[in-house]
C-alpha cells in the first residue's frame, strides 16, 4: 500500500520561508489535510512530497519506497496545482487525458476514462474550449479531472476548491472525498478552508510558519486543540480566549456559553450577528471580547447587560507564554 | 411630447460628442498619416504609375500599358535573380529561426555565464550589415582569409568562396544566418520567459520527458513567435541586400544577384528607371502577399494567449 512517510524533511529560501523539520505520516487510503493560515508552507510541503522542490534534509517514503531523490514522474503520483497549470492551447479533453497520452494508455480506454472523469467534475458541454474560455472554477475542474483520471495510488491538491461557488464547493468536497475512498487513493489534500478539512479529513495537520502545530483527527483538533493557535483556528467563530490568572488563558467555545440572569461572569452585549439557523452575540468582558452562540434568532439590545456561563468540562486552559495546551481542566 | 423632445436634444448632443472625438482620433492621426503618405504610400502609387510608362530619354515618357511588365517575364537576368532570391530565403529562414530557438532554449536555462552567452549571441545584431561584411570578406578571402588558412592547416587546399558560383550563395546564407539569428533569438528569449514554470511541473508529475515536453507545449506555445520571426526573416531576406555592396556586387555573373539588389543596378547603372520602378512593384507584391498570409491565413490557425 501506498502511505506516505515524510520524515524530518526541511526547506528553505535562503533561510526564509518553507518548512522546518516536519514529520508526519499519510495512511494508505486515507485523506490528510494540511491546514493553515497563507504562507505557512503546505502548498511547501505538498511540492515536497510531489518532488517540485528540491529537499534540503530530511527524507520521505511512499509505499515504503524512499523517494527523496527520485523525479516527479517517478514517484507515481497525481497532482492539483494551486495555479492550476493547464495547457493553454490545448482543450479541455487534451489538458485531462495529458497524462494518459504520455503513458501510451489506448485511444479506447482514454475515452471511457475521459467520459467518467468528465461527468465527475461537470465538464462534459465543455471538452472541445480552451482553458481561456473557461471560468475560473471550470478551469480548476480541468486541473481537478486531469489529476483524478490518472487513478494514482497517491493524490496531492493543493486547494483544489479555492474557486468554486458555495453549492459547487459542497458536491466536489462529497464527490472528491466518496473517489479517494472508493479507489483506495491516499491523499495529501491542502487547503486553509477549516470546514473543508473538518468534513473531509481523516487527519488533519494543522501548520504555523513552516512548523506542525497539531497532528490529529478532526475531533481532536476541535475538542483538544494543541494550543491557542488551534484552539482559534478551528470552529467559527473561533473559542474564546480570555485571560484568567498571570500565566494561564482561559478558553470556552461559542456554543458552549450560556447567558444566564445573575450567575456568571458579568458582560455587556456589543452587537449581535443573526446568522439564520443561530446567533452570534458580541459581548464586552472587562475590555475582551467574548462570542456566544445561541440557536435561533435572539432579540437583545446592544447595551445590555447579561452574564455569561458554561461549565467546567467546556474549559481550555492555555499558558500564557507558549501558548500551549495545560491538561487538566479547571482545579477546582 | 416632452420626451421626445429631450431624447431629440440629447441625440443632438451625443452627436456632437461623437464629431468631437472624431476629430480629436484624426487630429492625433494627422503627423503618422501625412509621414506615411509623403514617403511611403505616395512613392508606392507613384511607382505603380511610372512602371506603366516608357523611359521616354528621348521626348516624353509614353503609356505603354504592361510592356515593361512582359519585358520583365522575358528577361533572364529577372528570373535569375528572382530563383537566386528564393533558394536564397530557403536557405536562410528555416536555419536561422532553427538556431536561433535553438540558442534561446539554452540560453534561458540556469547555466553559469549565461548573461555572457546571451549577450555572444547577440552581438552579430548590434554589428551594421556593412562592418559584418567586412568581417566576413576576411573570412572568405582566397589565400590569407581565416576559412582558407584554416582549411590549409589541417591540410586542405583553399578555395575563392566568393568567386565561384557554386560556394558563393553557401558562403552569403552562412553569413545572414550568422548576423539574423541572434536577433530572433531575443524573441523567442522573451517568449520562453512568458510561459510558466508550472507547466513544466504538471508535465514533469503526468510523467512527460523533455523532449515530449518541448514537442507538445514549448513548441506550440510558440507558435505566435516562430510565425513573427519567419516573417520577418522572410521579408529579410528580400530587403536585406547590403552585403552585396561589399562582397560580391552580385557577381560572379549574377551567381549571387538579390531581386533588391537587381533593382538597384538597374536604376543607378543602366538608369533605367521605369523598368525599375516595374520590378520594385514585383518586389512589393511579393512582400505583401507575404505579409497578408500572415495576417489572413495563418493567425487563424495559432494559439495566442
Ligand atoms: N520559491 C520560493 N522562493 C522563496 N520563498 C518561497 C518560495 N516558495 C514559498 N516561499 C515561502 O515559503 C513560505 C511558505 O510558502 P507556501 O507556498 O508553502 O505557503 P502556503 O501555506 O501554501 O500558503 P497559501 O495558503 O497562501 O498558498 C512562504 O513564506 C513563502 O514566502
Ligand atoms: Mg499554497
Amino acid at each position: 500500500m501506498s502511505e506516505i512517510v515524510v520524515n524530518a524533511v526541511s526547506k528553505s529560501w535562503g533561510g526564509v520561508g518553507g518548512v522546518d523539520r516536519v514529520s508526519f505520516k499519510a495512511e494508505a487510503g486515507t485523506l490528510l489535510v494540511l491546514l493553515g493560515p497563507s504562507g505557512c508552507g503546505k502548498s511547501t510541503t505538498l511540492r515536497l512530497i510531489a518532488g517540485l522542490e528540491e529537499i534540503e534534509s530530511g527524507h520521505i517514503t511512499i509505499g515504503g519506497r524512499d523517494v527523496t531523490h527520485l523525479s516527479p514522474a517517478e514517484r507515481r503520483i497525481s497532482m492539483v496545482f494551486q495555479s492550476y497549470a493547464l495547457f493553454p492551447h490545448l482543450s479541455v479533453a487534451e489538458n485531462i487525458i495529458f497524462g494518459l497520452k504520455v503513458r501510451r494508455v489506448g485511444r479506447a480506454e482514454r475515452d471511457e476514462r475521459l467520459k467518467k472523469v468528465a461527468d465527475i467534475v461537470g465538464l462534459s458541454q465543455l471538452l472541445d474550449r480552451k482553458p481561456s474560455q473557461l471560468s475560473g472554477g471550470q478551469r480548476q475542474r480541468v486541473a481537478l479531472g486531469r489529476a483524478i483520471i490518472a487513478e494514482a495510488a497517491v493524490c496531492l491538491m493543493d486547494e483544489p476548491l479555492s474557486n468554486l461557488d458555495a453549492k459547487l464547493r459542497h458536491e466536489m468536497r462529497t464527490e472528491i472525498r466518496s473517489l479517494q475512498q472508493r479507489l483506495g487513493m491516499t491523499m495529501v489534500y491542502v487547503t486553509h478552508d477549516q470546514t473543508e478539512a473538518m468534513t473531509m479529513a481523516d487527519r488533519v495537520i494543522l501548520m504555523r510558519d513552516g512548523q506542525i502545530e497539531q497532528n490529529g483527527a478532526p475531533h481532536e483538533l476541535y475538542n483538544q486543540p494543541a494550543s491557542d493557535f488551534a484552539a482559534r483556528f478551528i470552529g467559527t467563530p473561533p473559542m474564546n480566549i480570555i485571560s484568567w490568572r498571570d500565566d494561564t488563558s482561559l478558553g470556552v467555545r461559542p456554543e458552549h456559553i450560556t447567558l444566564d440572569d445573575h450567575d456568571g461572569v458579568s458582560a455587556t452585549i456589543k452587537a449581535v450577528e443573526y446568522l439564520g439557523a443561530d446567533s452570534i452575540i458580541i459581548c464586552d468582558v472587562k475590555g475582551e471580547t467574548v462570542a456566544v452562540r445561541q440557536s435561533g434568532y435572539c432579540s437583545v439590545t446592544t447595551g445590555t447587560k447579561v452574564n455569561l456561563g458554561w461549565q467546567n468540562r467546556h474549559v481550555h486552559l492555555f499558558e500564557k507564554n507558549s501558548g500551549k495546551r495545560r491538561e487538566g481542566g479547571l482545579p477546582q | 411630447m416632452v420626451a421626445a423632445v429631450m431624447s431629440a436634444t440629447e441625440s443632438r448632443g451625443l452627436r456632437r460628442r461623437n464629431w468631437l472625438t472624431n476629430v480629436n482620433a484624426w487630429l492625433l492621426l494627422l503627423p503618422a498619416i501625412v509621414l506615411l503618405a509623403t514617403f511611403t504610400h505616395y512613392p508606392i502609387l507613384a511607382t505603380l504609375y511610372h512602371s506603366f510608362f516608357s523611359l521616354g530619354r528621348s521626348g516624353p515618357a509614353a503609356f505603354v500599358g504592361l510592356d515593361n511588365y512582359s519585358y520583365m517575364l522575358d528577361d533572364d537576368v529577372f528570373w535569375q535573380v528572382l530563383r537566386n532570391n528564393v533558394i536564397f530565403a530557403l536557405a536562410t529562414v528555416p536555419t536561422s529561426i532553427a538556431l536561433a530557438l535553438l540558442m534561446a532554449v539554452w540560453v534561458d536555462k540556469k547555466i553559469a555565464g549565461r548573461s555572457f552567452l546571451r549577450l555572444a549571441f547577440f552581438t552579430p545584431t548590434v554589428l551594421p550589415m556593412i562592418a559584418v561584411a567586412n568581417i566576413w570578406l576576411f573570412f572568405y578571402t582566397p589565400g590569407y582569409g581565416l576559412l582558407d588558412q584554416f582549411l590549409k592547416m589541417i591540410g586542405l587546399s583553399g578555395h575563392n568562396w566568393l568567386g565561384d558560383p557554386a560556394t558563393v550563395m553557401t558562403a552569403l546564407s552562412v553569413m545572414v544566418v550568422w548576423k539574423e539569428a541572434g536577433f530572433f533569438m531575443i524573441f523567442y528569449l522573451a517568449a520562453l520567459q512568458t510561459i510558466p514554470p508550472d507547466l513544466k511541473e504538471a508535465a514533469a508529475v503526468e510523467g512527460a520527458g523533455r523532449w515530449y515536453f518541448f514537442r507538445r507545449i514549448t513548441l506550440p506555445l510558440l507558435m505566435p513567435t516562430t510565425l513573427f520571426v519567419s516573417i520577418n526573416a522572410l521579408i529579410n531576406s528580400f530587403k536585406l541586400v547590403d552585403q552585396l555592396v561589399i562582397m560580391t556586387k552580385g557577381g560572379p555573373n549574377n551567381a549571387s544577384s538579390l531581386l533588391l539588389y537587381y533593382i538597384y543596378e538597374v536604376a543607378f547603372t543602366f538608369w533605367d528607371t521605369t523598368y525599375a520602378a516595374t520590378l520594385t512593384v514585383t518586389l512589393i507584391t511579393i512582400l505583401a502577399a507575404v505579409a497578408l498570409t500572415k495576417f489572413i491565413y495563418l493567425d487563424r490557425r495559432i494559439h495566442y494567449q
